[in-house]
Formats: structure tokens, C-alpha cells, sequence
């Protein structure tokens, strides 16, 4: 059921990742991603495939899950396959016609391909083993300084984090009103442009009446609860470095630290 | 017994405008209201579809203000602006859409989002967010996302957010309209172990006339008026009236009602089965 | 123009940890004219059932055939499919988008390919037939009351003139005055139009009063499919699968054990007096 979506779900089990402290990871995922564009050669990709498979191993999140985040950016991955492949120039290998697969498209094809899947992967562990709340708490605590030059922080955090808790209500609730109008006899598969932007009237403004209307009675359940931003709020779930974390900063640090050197000292 | 609620002849008046701002028609959704709640009692009210009972519930926690007339809720006038925050906490409400009232993404978090909102301290929102969860028996469910939880799950999670803000008094806008039987069932009984156990005040709001028999006192809403009032059994042992206000009885009371017509020496108002089964032999 | 649904199973597939039966052999034939209740808790699968009254939903293996014709088949067109089954879904007036009432009740006749005039002529009937007063043809359905939206809704289904008319939870939400006039305008929709009927309901009340046949699921399966009558004869069976029966079976059920002879098929107010003034009588 659409209910079922990974972008942005948490998946839940107890793991030495689940606990780690969000601002940890979120370190860790912004490093993980610069390391993918330091590494410039296989030993570096193997180090990063065996990191990303000891982090992912260590979440005890069923690999399936990871690879079904890859699934939304197939297209993508084809494309820039494709494209690299066919159109790197340098040392022919195959040609036909205007096709040509050089020594060099094969390995920037398989770089960008790897890195493209490196880089979903990395942020799905993160998304998959932190909760949103649990995420957006470590933004608002990891920006907090930002607070300083006047921007809302805790009210932007709350905001992804309520985003965040809709999108599935919201899907399904696309799909209700789209069955409900093609029971109508709405026709959503045209080829045709125009019509196919018509076709979305019954389906968008529907949409759009329903998320206002959530949106006004989450308001109003928000404010029955006594909500008035982030002044005077306790956490329940306050964000404290633990040795875990501090292990976790180490452990990242030592990752960029042989990604730099593979990088900067072993040529192939 | 203390006052948790009073009205003072609460009046209620929607300004609708047209595209320009100007005043194209009043209505008055709450009509000179008054009454008053004690603590601990259950109270319904009934009424059908825009009857004022919704209009009149948002009073209670501060979300509406009265146009004329006052409100107290545990004392305090919800007028006064620097009431707002100890009125909101003393008198908690849940609605009708399960989904649209759960901000957490998981169980215990949403149920701690009212104690954060009141500065509780970490360990005792803990403390607060076991207990509510427990006393509406979703304790075993509390690591989990508020998606996979059903209808009647989903409501009871909101009673315990609410339950944790500790508040005097709890009040219920419809909330069973959108659940099925059994979901309307897990919910009456989570809300009548509140009234009994933790002996809070409950104002239930509802289209469901099964729901109301337990209650200790019924107001009937009609046109933004209290028009009937009484204990369950003085207000269904009318039932013609009701059924002009737009209501119904439950099944039980309509047949005694029925037979008693046909000539049977029946009371009036049997709300139970066993009731009437006593009274026909 | 019967449908007949043979050996009809339907799988949702999600992802590849959740696969779950969401139909398991469903075979059941419903025939013109019927008024149908199709009872079942929340997840027995009667949604997904009625979805595939109107290939919204194909079945994943087994199937459905509309007078006599097989849906699945590759040339079968399913836009007529939709316009000879009409299906109303839970809380209707969340679909409407219109400016006014009458343009939203034109949109589905004008997807089957009615011409302007014949449209707008068939959707004024369906406004007249639910109850709609003609000066509020032209105002926007968000202004209407509850009610009156969800009767909108329900002639933007009508219009489209169906056979077979079915109905998700047609009176969540009103009150019971609300509710029993949704329900009687379904009757006489029923009654004067020889329309078949199913309707989805969690109230045994509403279902016991008006219907001829009921068909109660449980996990993807037909757990019961017979009269009023002896469906809540079942009623402890009916218990264990989460649903009841009206409240007059146990009044009656209880009378009976305290030794009236009373008739204890009856499940409508009516029945039940009847049966028990006689019971008394003698």
C-alpha cells in the first residue's frame, strides 16, 4: 500500500545506529557524501562500499529497504550510465554507428553509477534509522547557532517534521480521490498535454481543499495542546552526547582520514 | 462538588464577509448558553449538524471566545488572556479526525508533545507519557508509527496526548464519528474508565445515542440552544421531541418505546436490554 | 446485467516485504435489482472488493464478468464498465472541485461522452432526484451544508445513469436525521429505478432495515452471504469475526431464553414488536 513508502520512513528496531545521536549522523551522512566525491579510484570505492555495508550491517535494517530507495532514481541512473558510457571521449573499445564505448565512459559510467547509489544509500541509512522528529531535533540543536542571526530554526524544524508525517496521508489520499474521479470517468492517462493538465483539475483541487483543511484542524489540535513555539518547550527526548557519539565522531574522522589518503597517495 | 465549567450566557456570532471584507450576514452559532459542569460528572451533549455543538466545545479550551457572555473554566474567565495557557491545560480536548490531530511520528513522542509544550521536566514527561499511554491501554504500542494504528488506536492515542497535560477536564468532539463498531467500542470504554478510575470531568460530543446512556447528565443542542436537558433516561423518554430535533434514541428505548404505545405498561426512557426484559416479565 | 465474480483474488503488492491477501476467492453473483448490504470490519476487505466491481481494481487471478462479459479481456471497455456501475466512495463530497453544484454533477456524464445538452439534462435529474432545491444549482458545493455536499456527491454518480449503484459508507458522519434520509433516498433510488444496490455499511441497524441480502466479509473471505434473517441468526459467529448484530436480535434473544416465545429472526423495530404484542397476546 502507498502507505508503505521509504523516502523518509523510519524503519523501527533497536540498533547501535538507532541510537546514535542524530547530529552524529547527520555529520556522518554529510561526510560520507564528501568522501564519495574525494575517492578517485576502485580501492577508495571498495573502502566506501565496505563502510557504507558495515554501517548498513550494524543498523540491522533488512538491505531490502536500502535498495528500494534506489528505486525512485532507476531513470536517473540509467541516463547517466547511458549517457557516460556512450559519450566519454577517449580509447575506443566497441563502435556502432554514432555508439561508441571508450575505456574512459566505462569507468566514469561506473563511477557515477556508484557514487549515484553510494550517495542514496548513505542518506537512506540515515533517514531509515532516525526518526523524523529524532532528525529535525538534531537540525534545530545542530543549527541552533543560526537562531543567533534570526532565523526560525525550531520553526522550520517543525514544519519538516509535520511535513514530514503528512506526505503518506496525503498520498493515499491522492490515490483515493484519483479512483474516485476515474469512477466518474476521469481520464488520467491522456497523451495529450493539455488534456492531461485539465484532467488534473479534479484531482488538485480536491487535494488542495483536503491539506487545508488538515492543516487548519492540525493547527487548532496544536494550539488545544498548548503550543506556542519553541520558547519554554522541554524535550522529551533531549539531545546528550553519549560515548557512543563521541565513538561515532572518531570512527567518521578515521573514514575521511583513510578516504584523503587512498585518494591523495595511492595512484593507479 | 466544585464548578469545573461554567457559562454565562454564552453568545456565539459568525461574521461571514464577502470577497471584500464587507459584513454580509451574522449567524449566531451559540445561542445565550448557560450551564455548568461539575467536577467529575460525564456529561453528552447532543445535537445534530450544525447545532452549535462544536462552536460551543471550542469555548471550553480557549479556541473560540465568546461574543457575548462569559465562560470559566476551573474558575478562570477563557476571556482573559492570561488564563489561555492554564485553561488550554486544564480543560483538553480531542477531535473528530485521528489524523489530523497526531503530530508525533511515533506513538509516545505525540503523546509527550503537550507536557514539552508545558516545560515539564525530561523525567516527568516520561512518567506522563507511561501513565496516559497505560490508562487507555496503548502502553505496548508506544514505539510505533501513528499510520499503522487503526481508527479507534489512533483516537485513543490522542486521549492519552491529552491525558498527559493532566487536565481537569477533558473534552470530545465526535470522537468516534469516523470509526467503525468496534473502534467506536475501544474508544466509549477508554473514555468511561477516565470518568470512573481517574474520576476527570468528560464532555462528550456525539451522533451516537448508545454513547450517551452512561452519562451522567445529557444536553440536547438545537439552533445554538440548550433545548432539552436531563439525566439519559429523562431525555430519551422523549422521543418524538427528539426525533424533531433531528436525533434518534437508542434501538432499546425506540421498542419500549413502541410497545408502551401499543399498550403495554412499560416505564419510560428503558435504556438497557435488561431493563426491558425486567419490565416485560 | 449481473456480475458475476468467479474465484476472484486480489494481492497488493507492495515493495517486497508486504504481500498480503487482500481477497482470497471471492465468488458470488449479484443480480439485477438486488439490494445488497456488504458488511465486514475495517480491513475485512469489502473496499477492495467493491473496487473491482468497476475494474478500478483487476483481479490478480479468477474473474469478474458484467453481463456476461469478461473484464479483464484486453478490448473490454472499461469507461462503460464505470458508467453502468457507479460507485459512491466513503465521504463523497471530498471529491467535488466544481464552482458550482451543477458543473460538478455535469463532469461525469461528460466523461462518457454525452454531448452538452444531454448532459446538463441528465444532471438535473440527478440533482432533483437527491433532494437538491433548484436555488442552489448554481451556488459552490463548498458552501452547502454537510448533507447537502454529500448528496451532490451522490448525483455526480447518478447522473452517469448506472445499473448498479454502490455505495462506500454513505452515512458516516450526519446525524441520524441526516442518516436516514440518505437512506431513504437510497431505497426509492432502488425502488422507482429498479437500480441494484450494494451498500457498504458498518450499521447493522440501517443494514437490517433496508436491504434483501447480506453479504458479511472477514479476512478476504465470504463469511456469510443469506438474508437479514439468517445472517443475524449467526449472530455469536458474527461476534467473534468483530461485528454484532442489530440490537433488537439480542433483546429478542434474551426474551426467548426468559421463556417468551417470541420469533427471534425478527431484526427491525417492526418485526420485533409484532412478534412480541403476539407473544404477549397469547
Amino acid at each position: 500500500m502507498i502507505r508503505d513508502i521509504t523516502l523518509g520512513q523510519y524503519y523501527s528496531t533497536e540498533s547501535v545506529i538507532h541510537r546514535l545521536d542524530p547530529r552524529v549522523k547527520l555529520v556522518g551522512t554529510l561526510c560520507y557524501i564528501i568522501s564519495l566525491f574525494l575517492i578517485k579510484n576502485p580501492i577508495g570505492y571498495l573502502v566506501a562500499a565496505i563502510f557504507l555495508a558495515m554501517v548498513i550491517w550494524l543498523s540491522r535494517v533488512p538491505v531490502k529497504f536500502m535498495i528500494r530507495g534506489l528505486k525512485a532514481i532507476v531513470l536517473l541512473l540509467l541516463i547517466a550510465g547511458f549517457f557516460n558510457l556512450f559519450f566519454t571521449p577517449g580509447e575506443p573499445l566497441w563502435s556502432w554507428k554514432a555508439l561508441t564505448i571508450t575505456k574512459e565512459g566505462i569507468v566514469t559510467a561506473t563511477t557515477m553509477v556508484l557514487r549515484l547509489m553510494f550517495l542514496i544509500m548513505g542518506s537512506s541509512v540515515m533517514t531509515l534509522t532516525t526518526t523524523p522528529n529524532n532528525l529535525t531535533d538534531g537540525m534545530e540543536k545542530g543549527l541552533g547557532f543560526l537562531k543567533l542571526i534570526k532565523v526560525p530554526v525550531h520553526e522550520i524544524a517543525m514544519m519538516m517534521s509535520i511535513a514530514l508525517r503528512f506526505i503518506p496521508i496525503l498520498l493515499e489520499e491522492t490515490d483515493k480521490i484519483m479512483k474516485a474521479q476515474i469512477a466518474r470517468g476521469a481520464d488520467f492517462e491522456s497523451k495529450n498535454l493539455i488534456k492531461k493538465a485539465k484532467a488534473l483539475v479534479p484531482l488538485l483541487v480536491p487535494l488542495f481543499v483536503s491539506a487545508f483543511r488538515r492543516a487548519n484542524d492540525l493547527a487548532l489540535a496544536m494550539e488545544a495542546r498548548c503550543y506556542r513555539g519553541g520558547e519554554g518547550r522541554t524535550k522529551m527526548k533531549p539531545l546528550i552526547y553519549k560515548k557512543r557519539d563521541a565513538a561515532g565522531y572518531l570512527v567518521i574522522l578515521l573514514y575521511l582520514v583513510v578516504c584523503i589518503y587512498i585518494g591523495r597517495v595511492i595512484k593507479l | 462538588m466544585k464548578d469545573i465549567l461554567t457559562t454565562e450566557n454564552l453568545t456565539f456570532d459568525y461574521i461571514r464577509r464577502d470577497d471584500e471584507g464587507n459584513v454580509e450576514g451574522i449567524t449566531t452559532a451559540v445561542d445565550n448558553v448557560s450551564l455548568d459542569v461539575k467536577e467529575g460528572e460525564f456529561i453528552a451533549i447532543l445535537g445534530a449538524n450544525g447545532s452549535g455543538k462544536s462552536t460551543l466545545a471550542k469555548h471550553i479550551n480557549a479556541i473560540l471566545y465568546p461574543t457575548e457572555g462569559t465562560v470559566y473554566v476551573d474558575g478562570k474567565d477563557t476571556s482573559d488572556d492570561k488564563n489561555l495557557w492554564d485553561v488550554r491545560q486544564s480543560a483538553g480536548m480531542v477531535f473528530q479526525n485521528p489524523d489530523n490531530q497526531i503530530i508525533g511520528q511515533i506513538v509516545e513522542e505525540d503523546v509527550g508533545f503537550g507536557p514539552e509544550n508545558l516545560g515539564v521536566p525530561t523525567k516527568e514527561i516520561w512518567e506522563r507519557v507511561e501513565e496516559s499511554l497505560k490508562a487507555v491501554h496503548m502502553y505496548e504500542y508506544r514505539k510505533k508509527s501513528p499510520n499503522r494504528l487503526s481508527g479507534g488506536q489512533k483516537q485513543r492515542v490522542s486521549i492519552a496526548g491529552v491525558l498527559a497535560m493532566h487536565p481537569k477536564c477533558i473534552v470530545l468532539d465526535e470522537p468516534t464519528a469516523m470509526l467503525d463498531p468496534s473502534g467506536r467500542k475501544e474508544v466509549i470504554r477508554a473514555i468511561r474508565a477516565l470518568n470512573d478510575v481517574e474520576k476527570i470531568t468528560v464532555i462528550l460530543i456525539t451522533h451516537y445515542m448508545e454513547e450517551t446512556i452512561y452519562a451522567d447528565r445529557i444536553f440536547v443542542m438545537d439552533k445554538g440552544r440548550i433545548a432539552m436537558e436531563g439525566t439519559p433516561k429523562e431525555v430519551f423518554s422523549k422521543v418524538e421531541k427528539l426525533k424533531r430535533l433531528r436525533l434518534d434514541v437508542p434501538q432499546v428505548t425506540l421498542l419500549a418505546h413502541e410497545l408502551k404505545k401499543a399498550g403495554l405498561p412499560l416505564s419510560d426512557g428503558i435504556l438497557t436490554t435488561e431493563e426491558l426484559i425486567c419490565q416485560l416479565s | 446485467m449481473s456480475i458475476i465474480l468467479d474465484h476472484v483474488r486480489y494481492t497488493y503488492e507492495s515493495g517486497t516485504t508486504h504481500r498480503s491477501d487482500a481477497l482470497k476467492d471471492i465468488s458470488l453473483k449479484i443480480d439485477d435489482g438486488e439490494f445488497i448490504g456488504l458488511i465486514g470490519h475495517t480491513g475485512s476487505g469489502k473496499s477492495t472488493l467493491v473496487q473491482h466491481l468497476n475494474g478500478l481494481l483487476m483481479p490478480t487471478s479468477g474473474s469478474i464478468y458484467f453481463d456476461g462479459k469478461d473484464i479483464s479481456d484486453s478490448d473490454y471497455d472499461k469507461k462503460e464498465l464505470r458508467r453502468h456501475v457507479g460507485l459512491v466512495f466513503q465521504y463523497p463530497e471530498h471529491q467535488l472541485f466544481e464552482s458550482d453544484v451543477f458543473s460538478d454533477v455535469v463532469f461525469g456524464p461528460r466523461n462518457m461522452g454525452l454531448d452538452k445538452k444531454a448532459a446538463e439534462l441528465t444532471a438535473y435529474k440527478a440533482l432533483e432526484s437527491v433532494g437538491i432545491p433548484h436555488d442552489l444549482f448554481y451556488v459552490s458545493p463548498f458552501d452547502l451544508s454537510g448533507g447537502q455536499k454529500r448528496r451532490v456527491a451522490i448525483a455526480g454518480v447518478l447522473a452517469m445513469n448506472p445499473d448498479v449503484l454502490v455505495l462506500d459508507e454513505p452515512t458516516a458522519g450526519l446525524d441520524p436525521a441526516g442518516r436516514d434520509e440518505i437512506l431513504s433516498l437510497i431505497k426509492k433510488l432502488h425502488d422507482e429505478k429498479k437500480i441494484t444496490v450494494i451498500l457498504v455499511s458498518h450499521s447493522m441497524e440501517d443494514v437490517a432495515n433496508y436491504v434483501g441480502r447480506i453479504i458479511v466479509m472477514n479476512d478476504g473471505m465470504i463469511f456469510l452471504d443469506d438474508t437479514p434473517k439468517n445472517v443475524f441468526a449467526h449472530y455469536t459467529e458474527l461476534e467473534d469475526i468483530g461485528l454484532s448484530a442489530p440490537a433488537v436480535t439480542y433483546i429478542m434473544a434474551a426474551l426467548k431464553k426468559k421463556g417468551l416465545n417470541v420469533d427471534t429472526g425478527a431484526t427491525t423495530i417492526d418485526e420485533a414488536l409484532y412478534s412480541i404484542l403476539g407473544a404477549l397476546r397469547r
